[in-house]
């Protein structure tokens, strides 16, 4: 697919634990299509968030990438200097990390806050520039002027979220990755801050990818959606397709585990436990905790392939 | 009806006295009962400041309220003797957000469910303790032999949640107050550890008050529900009747947000109504938000209209039903 904006092939991360390694990204390949949204599901522990880091090479010791290529258009990331990447960063993808509202700094206002982005890459502006480019970024994202000046605690969660947003696209990226920007939020608040981020992401033209593990706000906000287990990726596969024919088994348990608002007792956690990253099991990696495993299954390993038309699962029943 | 565990018109404000300009009112006049013949399960939900964690301290007696009163067995929190208070602080267990922050890391899991042994003086010899802690393990759904001996960071966040649950099981209370218990967990464990409440309450007869944001997970396991919203009240009754057909506009607004699997997909596109702040003074507290307020909604503040046998909403558009200012205490109580 050479019309793809961002490209992961075969990307692998370890860490190095004193009881051994662990692979929380194994073999990893998708691409997002300019404008396109992707969604990453998957439970706890999967390697969800691993992922977001390792396509912005931001794996810090104990753990490292020790495989596979990113390609952000025609530039292959990982041959980038540190410094040429650290620019790349905003500019060309930015990340909204898992918990990032509240790891803003508490004793800067929102204004210098921005203003830092926007300088730390060799954006010179001058102090009325900076102003100007700061309410626009704050009106893009629905918060008021004002909130330049006030410090995070002024703030409501939603609008520290916004205030994230407004960080992550004040360099106009290409691509824009949110790492679960709204799992410690209410619905209603939810609903505005996703309202916000498609918003700009059409204003933007640029792509996003929702990392998470609600399957409702994946139906209603991503075009496609890549499922995890285990730090591999176990489907990949139009939204529509996902809800309505999913086809490995682990994707049709994380549905089902969806508290329903019309029938009673229709609430199913998986069964079984995550496994172990340094101790998976033989075979697939889901075994252990599938209704439909057969013998092939605990001795041979799914690859992901093609299973329908633009669908793809590592399952041998599918 | 035995009461078990009530709350009277109890109010609390945080900061300066009641008529101080800068208090904030955590929670306001709110009344409920617990039944102790028939085990209930409560959801109480609303958005973060309604009041929830203020709610669950008041009956847990760990705050006193600025007005009104908290009753165990019909004696006001505050005038337990000794041994009363012993049997409350048994009777009524707690399940926090964070299982994380009850643990110390340097003692085995084990230690969180041998000091409640030892405090209450559950058994006698170790080995019965021994399998009292075996048996509330296995009844959350943990095998015994997977949890004890280890160390808190050595579990899993729903492992170290569920002993929490076995924890509180222990003390075979009459009621569990779980304040936010699944919100740091992701929803298959979500599922796993509501079904093990939901267990509790069917098969051991313990009530159970279910705090939390999230309303679908709220209608999987409760029978009751309160919808609180800025301190008060919005709405209350039968989690089916509330559910399915929600009467005040912000329990409406608060299930249209909840994004479903669907090939529907409007949830991004419908307007939500935005947060202002602000509210009409003495008037509705939802006013500012509300699509169909009407005059008297800036004016005065409405109080719980019964619109059910099952069900209580505080919205003038439900006048007609007719107040009655004990509603909220007999609403869950009535067949
Ligand atoms: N800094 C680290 N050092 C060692 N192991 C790590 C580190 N960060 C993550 N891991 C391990 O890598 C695996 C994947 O973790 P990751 O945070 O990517 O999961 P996730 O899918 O984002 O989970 P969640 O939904 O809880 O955010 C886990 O087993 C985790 O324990
Ligand atoms: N110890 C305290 N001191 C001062 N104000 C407090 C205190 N505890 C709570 N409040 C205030 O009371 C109100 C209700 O807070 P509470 O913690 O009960 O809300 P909540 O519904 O549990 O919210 P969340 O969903 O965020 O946990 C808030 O405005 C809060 O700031
Ligand atoms: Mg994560
Ligand atoms: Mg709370």
């Amino acid at each position: 697919m050479n019309d793809a904006v961002l490209r992961v092939e075969g990307l692998r991360v370890l860490y190095d634990h004193p009881v051994g390694e662990v692979r929380a990204v194994d073999d990893v390949s998708f691409s997002l299509r300019p404008h396109e949204r992707f969604g990453l599901a998957g439970e706890s522990g999967s390697g969800k968030s691993t992922m977001a880091l390792a396509i912005l090479r931001l794996i810090r010791p104990p753990g490292r990438i020790d495989g596979g290529d990113v390609w952000l258009d025609d530039t292959r990331l990982s041959s980038l200097s540190d410094d040429a990447m650290r620019k790349l960063r905003l500019a060309g993808i930015a990340l909204v990390p898992q918990g990032s509202m509240n790891a803003l700094n508490p004793v800067l206002r929102i204004r210098a806050q921005i203003a830092d982005a926007l300088g730390d890459h060799g954006t010179l502006l001058s102090r009325r520039e900076t102003d100007a480019h700061v309410r626009d970024l704050l009106g893009h994202v629905g918060l008021p002027p004002d909130v330049a000046d006030m410090y995070p605690h002024e703030l409501s969660g939603g609008m520290k979220q916004r205030a994230c947003i407004a960080i992550a696209i004040c360099l106009r990226p290409k691509v824009i990755i949110a790492d679960e920007p709204t799992s410690a939020l209410d619905v209603v608040v939810q609903r505005q801050v996703m309202a916000t981020l498609a918003r700009v992401q059409e204003e933007l033209g640029a792509a996003v990818v929702l990392v998470g593990h609600d399957m409702g706000l994946m139906a209603q906000f991503v075009d496609r959606l890549g499922v995890m287990y285990a730090g591999r990726l176990v489907e990949v596969a139009p939204i529509g397709e996902i809800i309505t024919s999913p086809k490995h088994p682990y994707t049709q348990m994380l549905i089902a585990s969806l508290p329903s608002l019309e029938r009673k007792g229709m609430m199913q956690g998986i069964p079984g436990l995550a496994p172990l990253l340094r101790d998976l099991p033989p075979g697939c990696a889901f075994h252990p905790r599938c209704p439909l495993a057969v013998a092939r299954c605990r001795a041979e390993r799914p690859e992901l392939r093609a299973v329908a038309a633009g669908a793809q699962a590592a399952c041998h029943l599918a | 009806m035995t009461v078990l565990l009530e709350a009277r018109h109890v109010t609390r404000t945080y900061g300066g006295g009641l008529l101080d300009r800068d208090s904030t009112v955590a929670l306001e006049d709110f009344s409920l009962a617990i039944d102790s013949d028939r085990p209930s399960v409560t959801a109480i939900v609303g958005e973060s400041g309604s009041g929830k964690t203020t709610l669950a301290r008041l009956l847990l007696g760990l705050v006193a309220p600025t007005s009104g009163q908290v009753l165990y067995q019909g004696r006001d929190l505050h005038d337990l003797s000794g041994t009363e208070r012993r049997a409350f602080r048994r009777d009524i267990q707690a399940i926090f957000q964070d299982p994380y922050g009850v643990y110390n890391p340097f003692y085995r899991v084990d230690h969180v469910l041998t000091t409640p042994v030892a405090k209450f003086r559950l058994a006698r010899t170790k080995a019965a303790a021994r399998g009292l802690i075996e048996d509330a393990l296995r009844a959350v759904g943990l095998r015994p032999e997977e949890i004890l001996g280890r160390y808190p960071h050595q579990l899993s966040g729903g492992q170290r949640q569920r002993v929490m649950v076995a924890r509180a099981l222990l003390l075979r209370p009459h009621l569990i107050v779980a304040d936010e218990p699944v919100s740091m967990v992701d929803a298959s464990l979500r599922a796993t550890i509501l079904g093990s409440l939901r267990q509790l309450n069917q098969e051991r007869g313990i009530s159970i008050i279910y705090i939390t944001h999230d309303l679908a997970t709220a209608y999987q396991v409760a029978d009751n529900i309160i919808v609180l919203y800025r301190a008060s009240v919005a709405e209350a009754g039968d989690v089916e009747l509330v559910v399915k057909a929600p009467n005040h506009p912000y329990t409406q607004l608060l299930i249209a947000s909840i994004p479903q699997v669907s090939l529907e997909r409007n949830w991004l596109s419908e307007p939500a109504a935005g947060h202002q702040e602000g509210q009409g003074v003495g008037g509705c507290k939802f006013v500012s938000r509300c699509p169909v307020a009407m005059a008297v909604c800036q004016q005065s503040k409405p109080p719980l209209f019964r619109t059910e046998l099952r069900r209580v909403v505080a919205c003038h558009q439900y006048a007609s039903g007719g107040s009655q200012p004990e509603a909220m205490a007999s609403v869950f109580a009535s067949e």
